[in-house]
């Protein structure tokens, strides 16, 4: 334990995190410095991170001993996207909220899929928006009580890993923050990949969403994220009442695909922007 | 590389303005479709790869600016160019621009709104959204060419104070002389000052501060740097519970542009210090002033002028100058007073500031209407 935690420090700068006790973007964060750690970096440098608004996009920014660009609300993608075509051989890495990401961002992560943008998107689905005060999230379950939604949201949530199969990701997958193990190995895998990748975590807001969920504490909803947890692969299998209310896990799509800066290049005979 | 050679050149508005970019250095653009700004957009879309840069149609405005602004911290100069909607589109992120001091121009080629009003013909109504279409306490750099010279040469301008100042900068062109073709001369390279931004040196780590234009690093430098829109302190360190951090940092922001107005802020004259009746104007507008003072003045009328090449930081002195002499100083624009209370602000009461306005159907402001006015303020 102490060794893993050593492993992640030397990412990370000596600042107070401003997470509440119990986020699950703890998680999130561990899971994606240990997956570095794991594949040899020794440090961040050769990585850029861009990220939003909201609790979850604050995960590299400042946190992060690297470069990182903390973008106006919505808009980390667009930022990404001059970045890596401006200097395709460094890392891309996206960190959002769902609210971020496919909310106010949407298009943009539609857009990115589409151009096979060479990024990975990191998106932690709280279900809610958690910085704003738990008001409803376009990932918001059906029926669940939010603060503007009193009676409970009465819109279906939107599927984002799908979504990103449809627009043309390279990799897409979902976890949830009882999955760290396979999240890691998952960043891990897509950190060695090109093209547009996309993990979405499922993760415990306590403080805004947790309790008018039902949950004493952040411990029981990722008790709940366990249960719930359906992998893809016996998807086919179930009927589609047995699925109502699962969280669908596992990776949706992995394949390769020239990227964006590629097929550019392959056009204009052009990667790098000379000085 | 394929830059254009010197020479003398017909050119459409748009043209000159892509071309100047080019010759400035920029090496980005990314913009979204709209009448009368596409043709810089086209125009990028063909000449930025044959010199090596990349020109990219993103899916709105606040993606175009967006991938500016990373562009422009990724180490290469950038440019997008829309109108009237898609600037409002794109003012939180000129906004973020000016808070992260990310070097960056925004060309908006005025057309006749509010809202889609009409959209294919020239109007002058965004002087004030380029100034205060962002929120919160800032400054901004806005450039008006009124030639298809000047949309080349002030693309390089606002290029080299973006560069200079580390902000972004607002070329404010309207569709008149975006679409009109003219004979434009392009110098030879050694005669154009090109400006590049302060890098900083390897043990440098304070990006935002200390410095009135502190150093600018690029990502993927080393230098771990650490952007963000919220206050931050010296290093980028997002600082928000004191609230000296905030003031110091954004009183800076602000100081670094409005304690060079000079420097900045280009007019052209004609007797502006000595005239009875004065004329302050901008863009499209101001083509019809040089004739309308020369009839003016073979009337009798000792007429001059002020034409503001910087709008923004607004040249309040030359105007203060000119209301001291001047009984009446006119301000003709297609808007329904926008520049005017400016020009009224800065005269300090010194002079009587008359508005001339006309809006609908791109129509301007003939040198005939503004002799009238002139004659009418005379008498
Ligand atoms: C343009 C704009 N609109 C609204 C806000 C307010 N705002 C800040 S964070 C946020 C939502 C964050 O939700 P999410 O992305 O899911 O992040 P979380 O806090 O849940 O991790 C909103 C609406 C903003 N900063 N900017
Ligand atoms: S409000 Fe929710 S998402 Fe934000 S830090 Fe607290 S627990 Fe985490
Ligand atoms: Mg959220």
């Amino acid at each position: 334990m102490v060794e893993e935690i050593f492993s992640i420090r030397k990412y990370l700068r000596n600042l107070k995190l401003p997470f509440c006790p119990g986020c699950g973007i703890f998680t999130v964060m561990n899971s994606f410095l240990r997956a570095v750690h794991n594949l040899g970096f020794e440090n961040l440098k050769s990585f850029v991170f861009c990220s939003g608004i909201g609790c979850s996009s604050w995960i590299s920014s400042p946190y992060f001993i690297a470069d990182s660009i903390h973008t106006i609300h919505g808009r980390s993608i667009p930022v990404a996207t001059g970045v890596k075509l401006v200097r395709p051989d460094l890392n891309v890495v996206v960190f959002g909220g769902d609210g971020d990401i496919v909310g106010i961002g949407l298009s943009h992560f539609i857009h990115a899929a589409r151009r096979n943008l060479d990024i990975l998107v990191i998106m932690i689905n709280n279900m809610v928006y958690g910085m704003t005060g738990g008001q409803v999230a376009p990932t918001t379950p059906f029926g669940v009580k939010t603060t503007t939604t009193p009676y409970g949201a009465f819109e279906h949530p939107i599927d984002a890993p799908k979504l990103a199969v449809t627009a043309g990701a390279c990799y897409s997958a979902r976890w949830t923050t009882a999955h760290p193990k396979e999240l890691r190995e998952s960043i891990e895998k897509t950190l060695r990949m090109k093209g547009f990748r996309f993990i979405e975590v499922v993760s415990q807001c306590p403080t805004t969403i947790g309790r008018r969920m039902g949950f004493k504490n952040a411990g029981e909803m990722v008790k709940w994220f366990k249960e719930k947890a359906v992998p893809v692969e016996q998807v086919e299998k179930m009927a589609e009442k047995e699925l109502e209310g699962k969280i669908i896990v596992g990776e949706f799509v992995e394949r390769e695909k020239p990227t964006l800066t590629e097929n550019i290049q392959s056009r204009m005979g052009r990667l790098r922007i000379e000085g | 590389m394929k830059m254009v050679k010197p020479g003398v050149y017909f050119w459409q508005g748009n043209e000159a303005c892509a071309e100047g970019a080019i010759t400035a250095g920029c090496r980005f653009f990314a913009g979204y479709p709209i009448t009368p700004a596409s043709e810089i957009a086209e125009h990028m879309a063909k000449r930025l790869p044959q010199i090596g840069g990349i020109a990219i149609q993103m899916e709105d405005e606040m993606a175009s600016i967006g991938a500016v602004i990373g562009a422009s911290w990724a180490g290469a100069k950038a440019m997008t160019a829309t109108s009237g909607p898609g600037f409002s589109l794109m003012q939180e992120s000129i906004g973020y621009a000016f808070m992260t001091e990310t070097p960056c121009v925004v060309v908006d080629v005025q057309r006749l709104g509010p809202s889609t009003g009409q959209a294919t013909k020239c109007g002058q109504g965004d002087v004030m959204q380029s100034r205060w279409g962002t929120h919160g306490d800032h400054a901004a750099i806005v450039l008006a060419p009124n030639s298809v010279q000047e949309m080349f040469d002030l693309t390089i301008k606002a290029f080299n104070l973006a560069e200079k100042y580390r902000t972004p900068v607002i070329i404010l062109a309207d569709a008149t002389i975006a679409h009109m073709r003219e004979k434009i001369t392009v110098p030879s390279l050694e005669e154009i000052e090109i400006i590049n931004r302060k890098k900083p040196e390897a043990d440098e780590k304070a990006f935002f501060g200390f410095e009135e234009v502190p150093p600018m690093p690029a990502v993927g430098e080393g230098f771990n740097v650490p952007v963000t829109g919220s206050t931050h302190n010296e290093y980028g360190i997002r600082f928000t519970a004191d609230p000296m951090v905030h003031r110091k940092l954004v009183e800076r922001l602000n100081s670094k542009i409005e304690n060079h107005v000079e420097e900045i802020a280009e007019v052209e004259t004609y007797n502006f210090d000595d005239c009875k009746i004065g004329i302050v104007s901008f863009g499209c507008t101001s083509r019809a002033v040089p004739e309308a003072v020369e009839e003016a003045e073979k009337r009798g009328v000792k007429a001059g002028y002020i034409r503001l090449k910087t709008i923004w930081p607004f040249p309040e002195k030359k105007v203060e100058i000119m209301a001291e002499k001047a009984e009446t100083i006119i301000v003709p624009e297609i808007n329904l007073k926008q520049l005017f209370y400016e020009v009224e602000r800065a005269s300090k009461g010194l002079a009587k500031v008359v508005p001339l306005n006309k809006i609908g159907g791109g129509e301007l402001i003939t040198p005939e209407e503004l002799l009238n006015k002139i004659l009418e303020a005379a008498n």
